[in-house]
């Protein structure tokens, strides 16, 4: 081992440099406005700072119903996910059946595809079955995406995951049930916290599925859209924006970390 | 005395596929039995039908004199050691010995006591806070092996239990499964397809091909007096000798089994017998040197003590064997 790492040639450095500030500036910038005493424009440099924007959209009721609703839309979302996604995941792992691979493919499809096309394709459909868009016809859109990611994490996992490891268990006295709670779910756990939180992120900041599945309701994005085109109060869309940021990025992280140390363990166990 | 397991004409069929097709086995309490076959011959499947893992299509499966039909692995007192061990890599050693134990709520300090105790038994004792994934293969054998025994069941069910250890571990696990079977007085069954392993380790020896179980016996038996020409070449190296070449011998229509070393190999001339050939190859196996010889089409192996004179190849040789060490087997094909 070196005791030093080579340090990067200087245009490389510049480079990424650069790109990092590219990608992170106009967070910076957003942060920002979110303390600039202007509400119309946004005016560079801000005229002044302040901190009254915090107090302004803690008591604004639009902020909060949409809030409320992202995250109750959000939480409906990843549980349905967490559930189907595993067991479907449970299922194409565990079994050999025909059609696997394709039920495979179908699943993870709707992540492919663009959101306008989920959109359309679920408005149409909810049109003809005459489903009132609601508060459910959003989670339905958003559960298929959501499924994706628990699905994609849960599959990995089960992959790992010995395949007598279950018939051992059964074995050794455990029934169904015990058998998921002491094997199957600690060996699954991690994958699917990672895969719960990252499904949540995507349903929480999803705008464009939830555009033509929702019906008058207003999810956080959505209610951002519309605030900027509105020329009033316009620092309390970045101070939303902030917090949003802050609270969504402390999970991804932590997801980050625990799917890492879940990989440590079981990828220790090799044959 | 009630068999410790008993399959009566039990047949499991995967569509199409006969694994197992109306065996009959006993296995005695405390006997150390071996399935033995070569992949895909059922023996696995057999296994796993004791285990409760599948169900029989048809035919009667009693542990114990209970017939066990229907009830899943875990109302069965069986154990089982897989292949891959299959530990549970989220628990410690402790924790895995112990998790039937767990399952069974018994006290903490009795399933650790115990669990202490089946570690010890498999000379593993003070691994028990170590992850499975900081074990070598051979020590992960052993808490297996432990987490098979600690719940005390009445028959232990071992899938080819020492397959993926190297040669040397395999040797000294072989001496030490018997010793551990001798201590704990239960009925092992394994499913090996290493002949030499299943003559050295069982009492008894069920040889399984395709589907159906050849031949159960002694280890000597099964060596000694195959009853069918897949036996005599599969256990062992024996010398299946087709019926026209036994008839021109001993004037019987019938398949027979010829050991290699049986056959006392002569320079050409030395002895009335009508059996002079020639050999083909030679090749040196430390103790013994094995000869490949050529008898009017016929090709026979034999074995011969290394210290002994050796014949070159090439060379023509007269072979002579004692008639009792020529074993018919069936008649026809």
């Amino acid at each position: 081992m070196r005791s030093s790492e080579p340090r990067a040639p200087l245009g490389l450095a510049f480079a990424a440099t650069a790109g990092l500030l590219f990608m992170l500036l106009p967070l910076a910038l957003i942060f920002l406005y979110a303390f600039s005493t202007e509400e119309r424009t946004y005016q560079w440099p801000p005229p002044g700072l302040t901190l009254k924007w915090f107090a302004v959209t803690w008591g604004r009721v639009d902020v909060w119903q949409a809030l409320t609703l992202s995250v109750q839309v959000a939480s409906i979302s990843t549980l349905l996910a967490l559930i189907l996604g595993t067991l479907c995941a449970a299922a194409v792992s565990g079994t050999k059946f025909f059609g696997r691979e394709t039920i495979s493919l179908l699943v993870i499809l709707p992540i492919a595809l663009p959101g306008i096309i989920t959109g359309i394709s679920l408005r149409s459909a909810f049109n003809l079955m005459e489903i009132p868009f609601s508060f459910w016809t959003i989670i339905l859109g958003h559960a298929t995406f959501c499924i994706v990611v628990v699905y994609n994490n849960a599959v990995a996992r089960f992959r790992r995951l010995h395949g007598s490891m279950v018939e051992a268990a059964m074995d050794l006295g455990a029934n169904s049930f015990q058998t998921f709670r002491h094997v199957i779910l600690p060996n699954l756990g991690t994958a699917l916290l990672a895969g719960g939180m990252l499904a949540f992120a995507l349903s929480f900041d999803e705008v464009i599925v939830t555009t033509f599945t929702a019906g008058q309701q207003q999810t956080l994005p959505i209610w951002m859209l519309e605030e900027l085109v509105r020329p009033r109060q316009r620092p309390v869309t970045n101070v939303v924006a902030m917090v949003v940021v802050v609270v969504t990025f402390l999970p991804i992280l932590a997801a980050f970390y625990l799917s890492r140390g879940g990989e440590q363990t079981v990828s220790g166990m090799g044959k | 005395m009630t068999s410790a397991v008993s399959l009566q004409k039990v047949s499991r069929h995967f569509g199409l596929v006969r694994a197992m097709d109306e065996v009959d086995l006993d296995v005695a309490p405390g006997e150390f039995f071996a399935m033995l076959g070569p992949s895909g011959s059922g023996k696995t499947t057999c296994l796993r039908l004791i285990a409760g893992f599948e169900q029989p299509t048809s035919g009667r499966i009693q542990i114990f004199g209970d017939a066990v039909e229907g009830i899943p692995p875990y109302r069965r007192n069986v154990n089982t050691v897989f292949q891959d061990y299959a530990l549970f890599p989220h628990m410690n050693v402790r924790d895995n010995v112990a998790f039937s134990l767990m399952l069974k709520k018994l006290p903490k300090v009795l399933r650790i006591k115990a669990a202490e105790e089946a570690l010890e038994l498999v000379r593993l004792g003070g691994y028990g806070d170590r992850r499975p994934g900081q074990l070598s293969g051979g020590q992960r054998q052993r808490v297996a092996l432990a987490r098979a025994i600690v719940n005390k069941p009445k028959v232990l069910l071992l899938d080819e239990p020492l397959g993926a250890l190297d040669l040397k571990l395999r040797e000294s696990m072989q001496e030490e499964l018997k010793a551990l079977q001798k201590t704990l007085g239960i009925t092992f069954i394994f499913v090996t397809h290493d002949q030499g392993e299943a003559l050295s380790m069982a009492d008894r020896v069920a040889v399984f091909n395709e589907g159906r179980v050849q031949q159960i016996g002694t280890p000597e038996e099964i060596y000694k007096r195959p009853q069918s020409r897949f036996v005599a070449d599969f256990v062992g190296s024996s010398n299946v000798l087709d019926p026209e070449f036994v008839y021109w011998i001993v004037g019987e229509k019938r398949w027979a089994s010829l050991r290699p070393e049986a056959i006392h190999v002569m320079a050409a001339g030395q002895s009335a017998s009508r059996m002079t050939g020639t050999i083909i190859s030679k090749s040196y196996l430390g103790p013994v040197i094995r000869l490949m010889i050529d008898l009017n089409g016929t090709k026979l192996h034999a074995s011969v003590p290394s210290n002994d004179a050796v014949p070159a190849e090439g060379e023509k040789v007269t072979l002579g064997f004692a008639k009792d060490a020529l074993h018919l087997m069936e008649a026809t094909s």
